[in-house]
């Protein structure tokens, strides 16, 4: 049980407005966490804040001991910790293979070189048709981002995210927008993770949340009412205030 | 020598002439995200429209100066229905491209019409001549065009700010999307702002020609000075776009006045400098 | 373990140019040498010209790099070539330094140089602001090369520029048929060059940049030490272009550091088609060909055609002539390739 990811006192508010109230969570290596809450709960302010695209008004954030709270988003990627998008961010120019062989570059160190072509590099080459074949992307390798399906452009998010090896990887719902009968695709290439990967997974959908979590952690107005198991959360009443309101209890008075 | 009143007359002329120009390029620039750099050339054919009247014609010159901006306006209509609307959204580059195009084009028709000289719109007899403000004495249209600027930038506040077409602007600025939700007919709003956008450059057009001479290039050679403006005012903001207009009127003014031979240098030096350090302009809004 | 119950997108993926790149390449160069060589005999008296083009080429290419490639708009980019220009003819009006070769490396470095101080500036700003900067820039060096006349000539430039033979052999003739050869060399060496960069890792972090900064920095990668980088070879491929002029036609002006110059670089590349390489030598060989043609006889009227011209490119054809062709080519072969 080796800790890879610490969140401590992390706060975030805009003018009167907390949007992240005194968050602090633990990821050990293998994880497999769920972040949900009702809508504004704030886990995309969250991810932002930890990834470094927000500046937090106070708290740390630590990788495998190393506290990254200073650090540019680039240089916690590099740090292991790594994050897909809500809403597709890919080159729509550019095709998978381009996308999954640029991110092996980036982590190998070699995007800067001007002279050379990936094309040569079996290294690369045969890794990225190996990340490209676990998430079903090798009959679409070569079209352009813009045409393939938007279930396909998420998996190649989650392949981008993989190519990097990262430590801890936040998914901010990988399963929004894919059509429902899709999402067994996406539920694949989850399985397929690394074991000693720590994932915080934030989603709505909440099948796929109890099949994928062994831990769940609940966001509602920027602070997290409830950290344990998948079977408890239903029941816990925090929970169903936050998403309910004050009709939680109106079944015990009729 | 000239003294530091009448260098503070002429730049205060000038910066409010780039001030009535402007702000119409402002407000495009901040409600349309358009960035129009085809606003000189509106403000050239609204000169060459009032020069065209007063002198061929031999109009009076407030009629001039009203079919001028009239005239710049029902021009300008159908060219934001045929071209500006297709850019709005787009990426910079291609507003850039697209409203070079039209300048051009602008220029070309000009010198075609009018030819490549110089045309002067002769002043009303008020209008000519020094005023003695007991003092000094100050060139009556510098007066006149500073005046204008300050009616122009009070009426515009007045617009924006306590009318009901005002509220839908701003709304329309805001979140052009919601606002539209909401029952805001944006096209309608863009439409109406353009075309006052248009009329003030007309205006400015017309009322600094002596200090910005009407020809052919003149779209071309104050395209920067009006962008300028805008940048370092900030796109949307009035007080910006003055503050901007009589801050750089001052350092061109006294940059000719005092050291004429790097005159230049410094202005574009302070335009890094600001630019630089305000992003969105003195008075902008963040993005 | 794959599954395409996904997509109904087709199976069988067009040919994309990275497919096939050396035989491209290859095709490149022999169209740039076949039409060099035709100017060569059928425009003996003209190569003055054909070698000007060239060198603005050189400008239109370096400002495809950081526009095309990686989608950083600037009316600025003329300072660059200009740079190049002066820097070639100050070694050798003032350091007598007149090899050929030479000037055109002093040139690669004074561009890269001004390259280099330029993005420092004009990369901090977004939009509108990065645009204005980067016409403050270009004015900025405009007026220190009218300013330091002692170095720059001023307002009537450099001249009396002397180069002496090309590697010892070629002498500059009258006729410009040295310096139209050694310009054409020199463009084939530099589109080789940036077609291996633009193919690289570094080609392809520019091209993420474009799109995308934050997906490229959720990757892990720089975005503005790369745009630097970058502004630095374009730079270097501009200066080149201003000292191939400064070379070829012995003067300098200040029309080779100006707004003008910048906007007319602009229009060529986005007429020609940008992130191409290929469009950035038509647009400029079709623009300066026709402005030679038309604005003898009327300058406004060329003025008015290029107005046109670009207003229906921008609504029409947004990638240029290029663009154009490659659709019509597409279609043709949809036509007589039969079943998808």
């Amino acid at each position: 049980m080796t800790t890879i990811f610490e969140v401590l006192n992390l706060s975030k508010r805009f003018g009167g407005l907390v949007v992240t109230n005194d968050v602090s969570l633990t990821l050990n290596k293998g994880d497999r966490v769920a972040l949900i809450g009702p809508n504004g709960a704030g886990k995309t302010t969250f991810v932002n804040l930890v990834t470094g695209h927000l500046k937090p008004g106070a708290g740390t954030v630590r990788m495998d001991g190393v506290d990254v709270t200073a650090d540019t988003p680039t240089k916690r990627v590099r740090a292991g910790l790594v994050r897909t998008f809500q809403v597709t961010r890919l080159f729509s120019e550019m095709m998978p293979e381009e996308h999954v062989a640029l991110a092996l570059l980036q982590r190998e160190g070699r995007s800067g070189q001007m002279l050379t072509n990936y094309h040569f590099m079996p290294e690369i080459m045969s890794e990225t048709y190996d990340i490209l074949g676990v998430l079903g992307l090798r009959d679409v390798a070569k079209l352009p981002v813009s045409e393939i399906a938007y279930g396909q452009q998420r998996l190649l998010e989650i392949a981008l995210a993989m190519a990097l090896r990262p430590k801890v990887l936040l998914l901010d719902e990988p399963a929004a927008g894919v059509p429902h009968a899709d999402t067994v695709l996406i539920e694949k290439a989850l399985a397929q993770l690394p074991p000693d990967l720590a994932v915080l997974m934030i989603e709505h959908d909440m099948d796929f949340v109890f099949r994928f979590a062994q831990r769940v952690i609940v966001l509602a107005a920027g602070a997290i009412i409830f950290d344990g198991s998948p079977e408890a959360v239903a029941n816990d009443p925090h929970v169903r205030e936050a998403y309910l309101g004050s009709y939680a209890d109106a079944r015990s008075v009729a | 020598m000239l003294t530091i009143s009448s260098i503070a007359a002429d730049a205060l002329a000038y910066g409010m002439v780039l001030f009535v120009i402007s702000i119409g390029l402002s407000v495009t620039m901040g409600l349309m995200k358009v960035v129009n750099l085809a606003h000189g050339a509106f403000a050239m054919i609204g000169g060459y429209i009032a020069s065209y009247m007063v002198q061929q014609m031999g109009m009076p010159f407030g009629i001039g100066l009203l079919i001028a901006v009239a005239g710049t306006i029902l021009i300008a209509i159908p060219l934001e229905r045929l071209l500006y609307r297709r850019i709005y959204g787009a990426s910079d580059l291609t507003q850039v491209l697209m409203t070079i195009g039209i300048t051009f084009a602008i220029i070309g028709l000009a010198n075609f019409i009018f030819g490549p000289t110089l045309k002067t719109i002769p002043l009303p007899s008020q209008l000519q001549g020094p005023v003695n403000l007991g003092f000094r004495s100050i060139a009556a249209h510098k007066i006149f065009a500073a005046a204008v600027g300050v009616v122009v930038a009070g009426a515009l506040w007045f617009l924006i700010e306590r009318t009901p077409f005002g509220v839908r602007l701003r709304a329309s600025v805001d979140d052009a999307p919601m606002a539209g939700a909401l029952g805001v007919k944006t096209s309608w709003v863009y439409a109406v702002s353009f075309a006052i956008a248009i009329g003030l450059a007309a205006l400015g057009g017309v009322v600094g020609a002596q200090l910005l001479p009407v020809e052919p290039y003149y779209a071309l050679r104050y395209m920067v000075t009006f962008l300028v403006v805008v940048s370092v005012g900030g796109a949307g903001s009035i007080p910006g776009a003055l503050l901007a207009a009589l801050l750089l009127g001052a350092v061109n003014t006294a940059g000719r006045y005092y050291v004429p031979e790097y005159g230049e240098f410094f202005f574009y030096a302070a335009v890094i400098a600001i630019v630089s350090i305000f992003p969105n302009g003195l008075l902008g809004r963040a993005k | 373990m794959t599954d395409t119950a996904l997509s109904t997108t087709p199976v069988q993926p067009v040919a994309t140019p990275t497919q096939r790149p050396f035989m491209r390449d290859l095709f490149a160069v022999g169209v740039i040498v076949v039409i060099a060589v035709a100017g060569f005999f059928l425009l003996p008296t003209n190569l003055a010209l054909l070698t000007h083009i060239v060198a603005v080429m050189l400008l239109v290419l370096s400002l495809d790099l950081v526009t095309g490639y990686a989608g950083v708009a600037t009316l600025g980019h003329a300072a660059l070539y200009g740079a190049g220009a002066y820097a070639a003819g100050i070694a050798a009006t003032k350091f007598g330094i007149v090899d050929p070769i030479a000037m055109l490396g002093i040139g690669a470095v004074g561009g890269a140089l001004v390259g280099l101080l330029s993005s420092a500036v004009i990369l901090r700003g977004h939009g509108l602001s990065q645009l204005v900067l980067s016409i403050a820039v270009v004015q900025l060096v405009r007026e220190a090369a009218n300013k330091a006349s002692g170095w720059t000539g001023g307002s009537d430039g450099l001249s009396g520029i002397a180069p002496t033979p090309l590697l010892g052999l070629f002498r500059f003739d009258l006729y410009g048929r040295t310096a139209f050869i050694m310009a054409v060399v020199l463009l084939i060496l530099v589109f080789i060059a940036l077609r291996i960069i633009v193919r690289s890792p570094f080609g392809m972090l520019c091209r993420g940049i474009k799109e995308d900064k934050v997906r490229v920095r959720a990757m892990g990668a720089p975005v503005y030490t790369t745009l630097v980088k970058l502004y630095v070879i374009s730079g270097a491929v501009a200066g080149l272009g201003g000292a191939l002029a400064a070379v070829t036609t012995k003067v300098v002006g200040l029309d080779s550091v100006s707004f003008e110059m910048s906007a007319e670089a602009m229009v060529m590349l986005v007429l020609g088609g940008t992130g191409q390489l290929f469009g950035a030598m038509l647009g400029t060989l079709v623009f300066i060909w026709f402005e030679d043609m038309v604005s003898t006889i009327n300058p406004f009227h060329w003025l008015t055609i290029i107005g046109a011209l670009l207003v229906i490119v921008v609504l029409f054809a947004p990638k240029g002539f290029m663009g154009a062709g490659n659709a019509l080519i597409k279609a043709l072969q949809r036509r007589s390739g039969g079943a998808k």
